[in-house]
């Protein structure tokens, strides 16, 4: 049942070969029995969800299920979900209970959807390995030892390892292709303003979007036709037609013109990570589809400026964790300034405190002009960069990320870590929609290969993965994790 | 001996009559229980965001257009970052570098009748934090949010004004622009407008400003006047004494009226402003503001100037029944009603505010409506009844005795008496009691008679309980007096 995807659960649930409350409990029992060895969530909701499972099942007795109904999902810890714990991954949050849902879990409560619980994740989605959460790092379960990538590391390793058929993520650096990638399954970064912030604790606002993780595109098509669209109580969200991303899934791809960003295959690469993605192109080829290279001069200049703009955001969206309403409070403080300093010095963690103090200096008197004004202008050329490939080709591929998942523990430098999302950082910063799907392996490691396409190319995208996915079965490999403990 | 110029600015905090708040639609009603007009907005939660308010836009470009000032094409919210447990989110959400309201200019009038025109360097929209409370809670600080998230509006003058009457001119007529327009209630008790003041001192004749301080929490007009007079003996003592200005915010306590330092120059925040970025520039089409334009009521610069070419009130007058839109609309109305400008402004300043004084009440609670007030003149002007009845008529009125100038007349039975026959009976009756006065007055040095005919006229008027027309009864003594000599 676990092995299914979305799309054929919800015909077994259409069918009424199963109802909601079975296929919720298998997932929760597995849950139960293997996610200690996972820690894929932080919170498992299995009340709420049995009941949830219930009215879906009725709904749907009396005929008023849409397409999703009844299908369990899990939530990155990002989510405001009304009544449940929402940590983002932080000791500053372990005792927050959200008052109030954020729009994409309405939108998803309203499609009939069965949240199981919430997913572990980088403290305040800073990270690309989930070694940053409060809770613990994730294993990958494609091989224990390794990271499941990061930030929406949880949602990956549940959906690879048949927690769960689906969950959701958020993106702001690579945050849902990253993990994908390294998981071997299939997530969504759509583009900046395609789907309603409102209720997803803020790390860097101008880059935050929320997606889809799930094992195929038509999955991710499936989830997105019920979270995507303009939001009055977001403002950055775009006021623009949703169209039904399952209509042009199966669309021939003969003449799809495909481009390779040079910088995108440079130094740093692994070689069978590269090789894995060349074959995916080739695959491309077989369908129809042209290839040439291009250029995005200004690649290189991502990681830094996305390192001023991030921090400088976070840096403000972390200051309302000061202990006064919410949140961790440190005991007995002395006076207010021991109240901020100690309640943000237990309740934040090393890379937060680190962001926090990079965001504060590069706003700070002085050096404002030289470094966020200075990241602002790079950001705009590298969004033009994308706008000019786009000019001579539909969509770009690469590597999602230079390696496969990396060892736990391998990456001490911050540095190191930061250049982990060399391919994925500049997407958020142009504010185009991506998408990771898998396209091999590195000894048992799986491997990603990105697709990129201009603002509001979703439907482009998923088209592009779906009809991938119709080619090759990478995305219906599981771990030997997943297999043992069927 | 120096002389010394002072030179002041004002930043004035305009609170903006929006039903919502400035990012979300809690309600912005004073003087609810604490915490309960606080949305998860408001109160900063993890994950919400701003969506700003179009009202609080619509007025402060009426503002700008009032001032007439440039309504810049883009503005952009700026988050100012400082740590404060009245501040929820960390941060207020401001305009720092591209404010809404660009240059504009205030004509105020001042006490001796002449205007001046003070420049508006630049007004921007941003949100209020929340209040402290110190009081009641025993060593700790209680923290109320409702009034978090309020829009305000803050004009920033130039350094145009040279002493404090200049200042508290100025504040008026932002308090006249506001009101007119409706935008703000302008009340400063209430805190719907807050003042700070920059001062700074220089010789006589010197270009170049002398270093200001900042004087914070000057709430109200007199404070305002009494806050810079302290400030700027502060600062010309200092200097003369051989010391220095620094740059620093200080605060007026009125309790003590002096100003206290709270933080100089070097401890003074970083606020880290940047861009926000969950929110959109403000984009305002041409078409916008001029219908926004077109809707402007007639402004009181344009309302005095009016009142006194049109209905030939002296600057003055035409001043204080300008400076707020209740008042000048209540003047006009009973203007219109009994026809005569300067009698209903005599009346409007009299007795009208004289009885507000004393029961401490604004123009539109006066429990005398315009229309009665103009009928009331009206009386007076026909001679149905004497000035002297008329504020008996107004002091009835105004304690709900009748509801217009005419039922209390004919309730109290104070109708003038115009029919001279009546009258000479009643001469001649007072004439007949009073044989010694009589004597008198035949008596006196015809210069002193004029002094004594006081009494006759008292004891008529007293005879027709008020009504006898005075003039009357004046001219007919004196003729029937002067006849018996």
């Amino acid at each position: 049942m676990h092995d299914k995807t979305v799309t054929q659960l919800a015909a077994a649930l259409a069918d009424g070969e199963l109802t909601s409350r079975e296929l919720t409990s298998h997932y929760l029992q597995r849950i139960e029995r293997l996610d200690s060895k996972l820690n894929s969530f932080i919170t498992v909701t299995a009340d709420q969800a049995l009941k949830a499972a219930d009215a879906a099942d009725q709904a749907r007795a009396k005929g008023n299920a849409g397409l999703l109904t009844g299908i369990p999902l899990a939530l990155k810890d990002i989510f405001c979900t009304k009544g449940v714990k929402t940590s983002c991954g932080s000791k500053m949050l372990d005792t927050f209970i959200a008052p109030y849902n954020a729009t994409v879990v309405e939108k998803l409560n309203a499609a009939g959807t069965v949240s199981l619980g919430k997913t572990n994740m980088d403290e305040f989605a800073m990270g690309s390995s989930n070694e940053s959460s409060f809770y613990g790092p994730v294993k990958n379960p494609w091989d224990l030892s390794a990271v499941p990538g990061g930030s929406s590391g949880g949602s990956a390793a549940a959906v690879a390892a048949g927690l769960v058929p689906a969950a959701m993520g958020t993106d702001t650096g690579g945050s849902i292709r990253q993990p994908a990638a390294f998981c071997g399954i299939t997530g969504l970064k759509p583009t900046y303003g395609r789907v309603s912030r409102y209720g997803i604790i803020a790390y860097a606002s101008s880059l935050d979007q929320a997606g889809p993780m799930a094992r195929t595109a038509e999955d991710c098509a499936h989830l997105l036709n019920h979270i995507a669209g303009h939001d009055l109580r977001d403002s950055t969200s775009l006021a623009r037609g949703v169209p039904d991303y399952l209509d042009t899934l199966d669309a021939p791809l003969s003449g799809l013109k495909i481009g390779l960003p040079k910088e995108y295959f440079g130094d740093g690469l692994d070689p069978e990570v590269a090789a894995a993605v060349r074959e995916a192109v080739r695959v491309y080829e077989s369908l129809g589809a042209t290839v040439r290279e291009v250029s995005l001069p200004h690649t290189h200049y991502a990681i830094p400026a996305y390192y001023v703009i991030a921090p400088a955001e976070a840096s403000s969206n972390l200051s309302r964790y000061d202990g006064v309403r919410f949140g961790h409070r440190c005991e007995n403080p002395l006076d207010l300034t021991d109240l901020y300093k100690r309640s943000r010095e237990e309740g934040f963690g090393d890379e937060v405190k680190r962001r926090i103090l990079i965001g504060t200096h590069t706003l700070s008197e002085g050096f404002f002009d030289a470094y966020y004004k200075k990241a602002q202008q790079v950001r705009r050329l590298i969004r033009q960069d994308f706008l000019d490939a786009f000019e001579d080709v539909d969509v770009l591929m690469g590597p999602a990320s230079p390696s496969p998942a990396f060892d736990l523990g391998a990456k001490k430098d911050p540095v190191s870590m930061y250049l982990q999302d060399i391919y994925t950082i500049s997407v958020n910063l142009a504010g185009i929609p991506g998408i990771s799907v898998p396209a091999g392996f590195v000894g048992n490691r799986p491997v990603g290969l990105q697709i990129l396409g201009t603002h509001f190319a979703e439907a482009q995208l998923l088209n592009v993965a779906h009809k991938f996915q119709q080619a090759t079965d990478w995305h219906r490999q599981r771990p030997a994790f997943a297999k043992e403990n069927a | 001996m120096m002389q010394w110029e002072t030179v002041i600015g004002l930043e004035v905090h305009v609170q903006l009559a929006t039903r919502s708040k400035i990012f979300s639609g809690a309600s912005t009603a004073f003087g609810a229980e604490p915490n309960t007009q606080a949305c998860a907005v408001d109160l900063g939660l993890p994950g919400v965001l701003p969506v700003l308010n179009e009202a609080a836009v619509s007025m402060a470009v009426q503002f700008g257009l009032a001032v007439h000032a440039q309504i810049p094409e883009v503005s952009v919210f700026d988050r100012k970052n400082y740590f404060y447990p009245d501040l929820p989110k960390g941060y207020q959400t401001s305009q720092m570098y591209h404010p809404i309201v660009g240059p504009g200019e205030v004509e105020v009038s001042l006490e001796d009748g002449s205007t001046k025109s003070i420049r508006i360097h630049h007004a921007h929209l941003e949100e209020d934090a929340g209040k402290s409370l110190h009081e009641d809670f025993h060593g700790m600080t209680g923290i109320d949010l409702n009034r978090a998230g309020t829009p305000l509006l803050e004009i920033v003058s130039e350094p145009d004004m040279r002493n404090a009457k200049e200042a508290a001119a100025f504040l008026k007529a932002i308090y006249s622009i506001v009101t007119y327009l409706g935008i703000s209630d302008g009340n400063m008790a209430e805190g719907s407008m807050r003042c700070d003041v920059n001062v700074s001192v220089r010789p006589q004749g010197q270009a170049s400003l002398g270093t200001r301080a900042e004087v914070k929490n000057v709430n109200s007009f007199r404070f305002v006047e009494r806050a810079i007079a302290f400030e700027v003996e502060r600062q010309i003592e200092l200097i003369e004494d051989g010391g220095r200005v620094v740059q620093e915010t200080r605060l007026y306590d009125p309790e003590r009226d002096e100003t206290r330092s709270m933080r100089t120059k070097e401890e003074a925040n970083d606020y880290r402003y940047f861009p926000c970025p969950d929110l959109l520039p403000v984009v305002l089409d041409q078409a916008y503001v001029e219908h926004l334009r077109g809707q402007l009521p007639e402004l009181p610069a344009d309302k005095r100037a009016r009142f006194e070419r049109e209905l030939g009130l002296s600057a003055y007058d035409a001043g204080v029944l300008s400076a707020s839109r209740d008042m000048a609309e209540y003047f006009e109305e009973v203007k219109n009603e009994c026809g005569d400008a300067k009698q209903a402004a005599n009346w409007v300043q009299g007795e009208l505010s004289g009885a507000l004084n004393r029961e401490n009440l604004l123009i539109t609670q006066s429990p005398v409506s315009a229309r009665q007030l103009g009928q009331l003149v009206g009386r007076v002007m026909d001679d149905t009844i004497s000035g002297k009845a008329a504020k008996q008529v107004f002091q009835a009125l105004w304690n709900g005795q009748g509801n217009s100038a005419d039922d209390v007349i004919e309730a109290q039975g104070l109708k003038q008496v115009t029919d001279s026959g009546a009258i000479e009976a009643m001469i001649d009756q007072v004439i007949a009691d009073s044989p010694a006065q009589v004597a008198q007055y035949c008596d006196a040095e015809p210069e002193k008679r004029g002094k004594m005919i006081g009494y006759f006229v008292g004891q008529v008027m007293k005879a027709s309980r008020g009504t006898a027309n005075p003039q009357q009864v004046n001219g007919l003594l004196k003729e029937k007096l002067d006849a018996l000599l």
